[in-house]
């Protein structure tokens, strides 16, 4: 026979407005395994859970019901409270009074109290038949694999390298670097940039915590959080530069490897973007004509140093034509989303051209002007109002050549007019697109994409850089499209997430798992298919299921599905549901 | 395509930053006369960013405008309209271009007149010079009756005390712009 106490919460007056608490503590006191009950105002205020340690102390209870809200909302509040006292803390339960019974009957106190005392009953026959379970330790790997050698894989990988953990950086390319290192520099600070990314190039790469393996692509990921197994290969890429460009490659990074595997604790996936194929624009002339370019290949014409040529025939161009929106926010020939950076690298291309060539004249087509960052409204009013630059609001209808001219045909919805301009190449802002093998790394991580390819955060507003798969998270525009910044931003905000991982030797989890009874167990293997999680497996020696704690999120499908119910799951056993439901009725 | 001159000219002469504008339309939002405009005054805007000189020159509008200030006013970059449409129609007339509201025009000369006579506005003149010169002697007849009944329209000019320094600054003004006009023609 248990000794266990119950403690009736009055919550001010949410439960005590619409249900006799005194009557609940009195009649569920009268039950067998119920040594003690009381009423108080509020339990989870510091008198009341000194009352609860009292109390086990003086009647020696062994069990704990605390009759209030919602477990979702104080079951942790209470299970710590009793730990303190000395119980295990899975002896402690709450029966909710509030959610599913005093703020829902709030006209009926007479039905109102007795539902309340049978909740409370019941839980009470549960407890009173609880194990009691030790959380469990899972170990821990020390070490993170960051895939992608961009800003934002450089980034992480070094604020983790310099917190003193080791990180394995891996890159497709045979450089690092990434996308910004194509880029002629940064909007805002001009300058600046190409100098900033080759520090972090270099401290990436003599850092002692830090290993490089370029050409190198992710084949295989096992495990789960704290204990992956990951296998790394060449990439295809490798293969194709396998000629001339090997020589420029920087000499301590790992180079030439045969596939080999390896154990990581946490992985940030930081593949980066492509640039949208030109050639699916026609309308504009991607692909058809030579002196329509993407913001990308653009960016190179502008690299310091260089003078500004036109493809076809290396005149510099007087007149050129930005098209803002080429293949974004169309549904129809393009990609639905807003690539959020060209507003502003249209800004800066423009100015640095209107710059570098006296008497040029640069004109943006755009739909909008989205340049929500701080000093970024500002920086594209600069080009209008310092470099006259000259915006007009409407989409391009279509561009053709002429002569040697590229005509625009466009509108100007301002002023109500079509427009008509002879320009010497046009820049198409096409979109930022996740890389060809996104959605295939993301099967073989098990994390997911969504429509457009781009990894999926487990919140969109809340848990930005993590992904619904523990242990692995997310950093840069392989999320969606981001610019510097936010890309840094992210990258550091994933690197405090492996190292808030990293701060214990090992890791704990819950104990409420599901488990198997050996001598039940057929190993027919539903469990196995029904599990979302991946925790379970047939034992290829004992051939019965086996649970992997670290993955179960004790969902209890196996429960429900195994046929012989041999799946269990810790103190929700089926002896005690049924003398909960026994109590109830 | 565009006349960028007319940008800068428009600029200098009405001392604004046009190429500022949000095109938010709030000043047309606002504006008293725009229902009886043919553009309202930020597609006047947009006209002189695109330099589009002749269509602007040629329209109601610059001459509609009743410089009431609300437009400038209201603007979140502070681009005062009301000079820009007087920088507008000072240029229509350097260049002789038709005015396409030609009682706006004599309006604004008999006003002038009054102010460079009296030192102020005397609305009695005002209204005298006005019918006379543009014939329409019955408009408005109701509203000036009310205005004169209720003593809001002098019959005699308030003088003010310095007449002679106002027709001073009217004198130099001139002077300087006919200096300034013999300067661009050499």
């Amino acid at each position: 026979m248990s000794r266990v106490g119950v403690f009736v919460c009055h919550c001010g007056n949410n439960i005590a407005g619409s249900v006799d608490v005194k009557a609940v503590a009195e009649e569920v006191g009268k039950h067998n395994n119920v040594v003690f009950a009381t009423d108080y105002k509020y339990m989870c205020s510091d008198p009341g859970q000194q009352l609860i340690r009292e109390s086990i102390e003086k009647y020696n209870l062994d069990g704990v019901v605390v009759a209030a809200c919602s477990p979702a909302m104080h079951e942790t509040t209470f299970r710590k409270t009793v730990n303190a006292a000395g119980m295990n803390p899975y002896r402690c339960e709450s029966a909710n009074i509030r959610e599913q019974c005093s703020w829902v009957h709030q006209n009926d106190e007479e039905a109102a109290t007795e539902k309340a005392i049978a909740i409370t009953c019941s839980i009470a026959e549960k407890v009173s038949s609880n194990e009691e379970l030790e959380s469990l330790v899972i170990p821990l790997t020390q070490r993170t694999l960051v895939i992608g050698g961009g800003i934002a894989g450089m980034q992480a990988a070094l604020d983790i390298a310099d917190a003193g953990y080791p990180v394995i950086l891996v890159e497709k390319a045979n450089g690092l670097g990434g996308k910004m290192a194509q880029l002629s520099g940064t909007y805002l600070n001009f300058n600046a940039a190409p100098d900033l990314l080759n520090q972090k190039i270099e401290r990436v790469t003599h850092h002692p915590h830090i290993q490089v393996i370029l050409n190198a692509e992710v084949s295989e990921v096992s495990g789960y959080v704290g204990n992956f197994q990951v296998k790394i290969v060449n990439s295809e890429e490798r293969v194709e530069n396998y000629g001339g460009d090997m020589d420029d490659s920087q000499s301590s990074p790992t180079n030439n490897h045969s596939p080999f595997t390896f154990d990581v604790g946490a992985i940030i996936v930081a593949t980066g973007w492509e640039p949208y194929d030109l050639e699916k624009l026609p309308e504009y002339g991607g692909g058809l004509i030579t002196d329509v370019v993407d913001g990308l290949t653009f960016e190179k014409m502008l690299a310091p140093g260089n003078e500004i040529r036109r493809p076809s025939d290396g005149k510099t161009p007087q007149e050129i034509v930005f098209v803002q929106c080429a293949g974004s926010r169309d549904r129809e020939r393009g990609v639905p989303y807003c690539s959020k950076v060209c507003c502003m690298y249209v800004a800066k291309q423009a100015m640095t051209f209107q710059e570098r060539v006296p008497y040029a004249q640069a004109y943006v087509f755009y739909i909008d002007i989205r340049s929500a960052g701080k000093n970024y409204d500002e920086y594209v009013q600069r080009a209008m109002t310092d470099f006259h630059v000259l915006y007009l609001r409407g989409k391009v209808s279509k561009i053709f050549q002429e002569g040697d001219k590229v005509m625009v045909w466009g509108v100007d919805t301002l002023s109500d007019r079509t427009v008509e301009i002879a320009a010497d190449m046009v820049v198409l802002a096409t979109p930022m697109t996740p890389p060809a093998g996104a959605v295939d790394l993301g099967q073989r991580l098990h994390i997911s994409t969504d429509a457009n390819s781009f990894f999926t955060e487990a919140h969109p507003k809340l848990r930005p850089v993590e992904t619904l798969t523990a242990g692995i998270y997310l950093a840069g525009a392989g999320q969606g499209p981001k610019d510097i910044p936010e890309t840094v931003s992210q990258a550091s905000g994933a690197a405090a997430k492996v190292l808030q991982l990293f701060s214990h030797d090992e890791m704990t989890s819950s104990p409420l798992v599901a488990t198997v009874i050996p001598e039940l167990c057929a190993a027919c293997g539903v469990c196995v298919n029904l599990c979302p999680y991946g925790a379970r497996q047939i034992h290829p020696v004992w051939n019965i299921a086996t649970v992997n704690s670290a993955l179960c999120q004790n969902c209890g499908a196996c429960v429900v599905g195994c046929p012989n119910k041999a799946s269990q799951v810790h103190n929700w056993r089926p002896d005690q549901l049924l003398a909960m439901i026994d109590e109830v009725l | 395509m565009t006349d960028t001159n007319l940008l800068q000219q428009i600029n200098t002469l009405s001392s604004q930053t046009l190429q500022l504008c949000y095109h938010c339309h709030k000043c047309t939002a606002g504006c008293p006369v725009a229902e009886d405009m043919q553009y309202g005054p930020d597609r006047i805007l947009r006209m002189v960013q695109l330099g589009q000189k002749e269509r602007l020159l040629a329209s109601h509008d610059i001459w509609l405008c009743a410089a009431c200030e609300t437009c400038g006013t209201r603007c979140p970059n502070e681009i005062d309209i009301a000079r820009v449409m007087d920088a507008l129609r000072q240029i229509a007339i350097e260049e002789g271009v038709t005015v396409s509201e030609p009682d706006a025009l004599k309006f604004h000369k008999i006003f002038m007149y009054g102010v460079q006579m009296f030192g102020r506005s005397h609305e009695m003149f005002l209204f005298a010079a006005y019918k006379l010169w543009t014939m329409h002697l019955m408009d408005d007849m109701d509203s000036g009756i009310a205005l004169i009944t209720k003593g809001k329209v002098p019959i005699m000019p308030s003088l003010v005390k310095n007449r002679a320094e106002v027709s001073k600054l009217f004198k130099e003004t001139q002077a300087r712009e006919q200096e300034s006009r013999g300067g661009d023609s050499e």
